[in-house]
């Protein structure tokens, strides 16, 4: 910064302060830009960056998009975020085994294929009391499985109201949209 | 036997000015309150009331309800006496205020110097009330109140001084008198630049923001009224705004032509020019931020100062031409 003469920067400074009123005065004059909360409420929540909840896949509403990563969990600095997973063991597919091997006849035979383990989402629980809404999570996963609510509204009266199993609550948000 | 009218007409003139503080007050607590509102693109108060404007008097409810409290280790004299002597110079400073043509308290000679004098004691009350209540945020609050009070006296009577030589009087109403109804027959035409300095000088005395330094919220907490609960912070709040009505009557009567104005003179010009200026004060209050102490200082003993002597030195010099 070019250093500036006392002169110049008084004159600098006297100007500054007339801006100021302008600025000021011309706020004065604009229309509000509040909401008067209790009797009018915000029409527009997109932005706004409540707990987050889990994001259906487009084609099955009832399952989500989460592929069970655990990047979430791991990505959160506080620690909220817990998966439950149950494991189920599934048989291969017989396609597997009908593969086309004929001209390497001396190949040892293959092991026997493992028992496939499919794991499936159980819950999703997030406890919002620690969440500090930075927003890792939602950044991290692969798969866009989280976004913010928009609930500026949520309040409650013990600790335990604020522990969300969020494939639950969004189960229960498709039934509610789809019946509704 | 013809001092009893003279003395009900002060008594009268007293409970006036009572009721038009009071009055004001409120009327200044919402005023400001919804201008910060609007500047800010919010309502302000809006609930108590039509457009909130019962919400002083809910506020004023609740300081008389509230407890007042003494710190153990304040002094109880001294603690209690400051808002008493912040407050109750303020009717004596109405007093001589040529509101309209008849409408004064009292026709005395030396209006102006009575209300420069009276003014003075707001410093010792504020110098009281922080060092009595034996808290360092107060102390703090205190000693800058009476640095920057210090300070700023002298360019502000340098400024009304220079108004005094020019009409060689200290009679508010002659003053009045002086001045034509036209704003170019205002004082503010020939001695702007006094106005300019009694005007910003006034604000500081005042401490108001951007010179609000002894009650520092974010440095002082309230400053040298930190200790104050209820109606004795009700009264250094009160006392606030009379001086800022006060400030700018006397501006109003030095250099705004006083009740004079086009069409019919009276009062109402009157109160119009003192709103106008409290508008421009508030106004100041919620643009300007905060001034540090040393550029506080700086301003007045640097500008201020050798300004107000240099128009005092040419007004010297216009009038003995
Ligand atoms: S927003 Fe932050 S704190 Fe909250 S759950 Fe996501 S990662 Fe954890
Ligand atoms: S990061 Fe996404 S995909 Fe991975 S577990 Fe979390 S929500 Fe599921």
């Amino acid at each position: 910064m070019i250093k500036k003469t006392p002169k110049q920067s008084t004159l600098q400074g006297i100007k500054s302060l007339f801006v100021g009123l302008r600025v000021t005065g011309h706020n004065f004059v604009m229309p509000q830009i509040t909401t008067h909360y209790p009797r009018q409420e915000v029409d527009n929540l997109v932005t706004y960056r409540g707990h987050i909840e889990l994001v259906p896949k487009e084609d099955d509403p009832m399952t989500s998009k989460c592929i069970l990563c655990g990047q979430c969990a791991k990505a959160c600095p506080s620690n909220c975020i817990e998966l439950v997973i149950r494991k189920e063991e599934v048989e291969p597919p017989p396609a597997a085994e009908a593969q086309p091997d004929a001209d390497k006849e001396e190949a040892p035979p293959k092991p026997a294929p493992k028992k496939k383990v499919k794991r499936i989402l159980e819950a999703f629980i997030l406890d919002y009391n620690l969440c500090s809404l930075c927003g890792q999570c939602v950044q991290t996963c692969p798969v866009d499985s989280l976004e913010f609510s928009t609930n500026s509204y949520l309040a409650g009266f013990t600790r335990e109201e604020f522990v969300f199993e969020l494939l639950e609550r969004m189960r229960k948000k498709y039934k509610a949209s789809s019946s509704g | 036997m013809n001092i009893a009218p003279e003395l009900i007409h002060i008594a009268v003139a007293l409970a006036a000015i009572a009721a038009f503080i009071g009055l004001n007050g409120l009327v200044l607590v919402w005023l400001e309150r919804k201008v910060a509102g609007h500047i800010q693109r919010r309502p302000g108060p809006y609930e108590v009331g039509p457009w909130g404007l019962l919400q002083p008097v809910a506020d004023a409810v609740k300081l008389v309800g509230k407890q007042l409290v003494r710190p153990k280790v304040a002094d109880p004299w001294l603690y209690w006496s400051a808002p008493l002597l912040s407050f109750t110079p303020v009717f004596l400073l109405f007093l001589t205020i040529p509101f309209g043509p008849r409408l004064i308290g009292m026709e005395f000679n030396l209006g102006l110097l009575l209300i420069l004098a009276f003014s003075g004691l707001n410093v010792l009350a504020l110098c009281l009330a922080g060092w009595s209540s034996a808290n360092k945020y107060s102390l703090l609050g205190a000693a800058r109140a009476v640095a920057q009070s210090i300070a700023y006296e002298i360019p502000l009577l340098l400024a009304v001084l220079a108004i005094a030589f020019q009409f060689g009087t200290l009679n508010l109403s002659t003053i009045v008198h002086h001045q034509g109804p036209m704003p170019w027959q205002w004082n503010v035409m020939t001695q702007p630049l006094a106005f300019i300095i009694y005007f910003i000088c006034a604000v500081a005395e005042t401490n108001r923001a951007p010179f609000d330094l002894p009650e520092a919220e974010s440095e002082l907490t309230a400053g040298f009224h930190t200790e104050y609960s209820g109606m004795a912070f009700g009264l250094f709040f009160l006392a606030e705004y009379a001086y800022i009505i006060v400030i700018s009557c006397v501006a109003t009567v030095l250099f705004l032509g006083g009740w004079h104005g086009p069409g019919a003179p009276g009062f109402w010009w009157f109160l119009l020019k003192v709103y106008a200026l409290i508008m421009v004060i508030i106004w100041l209050r919620w643009t300007y931020p905060r001034v540090r102490f040393d550029q506080l200082l700086n301003i007045n003993w640097k500008w201020l100062l050798p300004l107000a002597l240099v128009n005092l030195l040419l007004t010297l010099i216009f009038v003995k031409m």
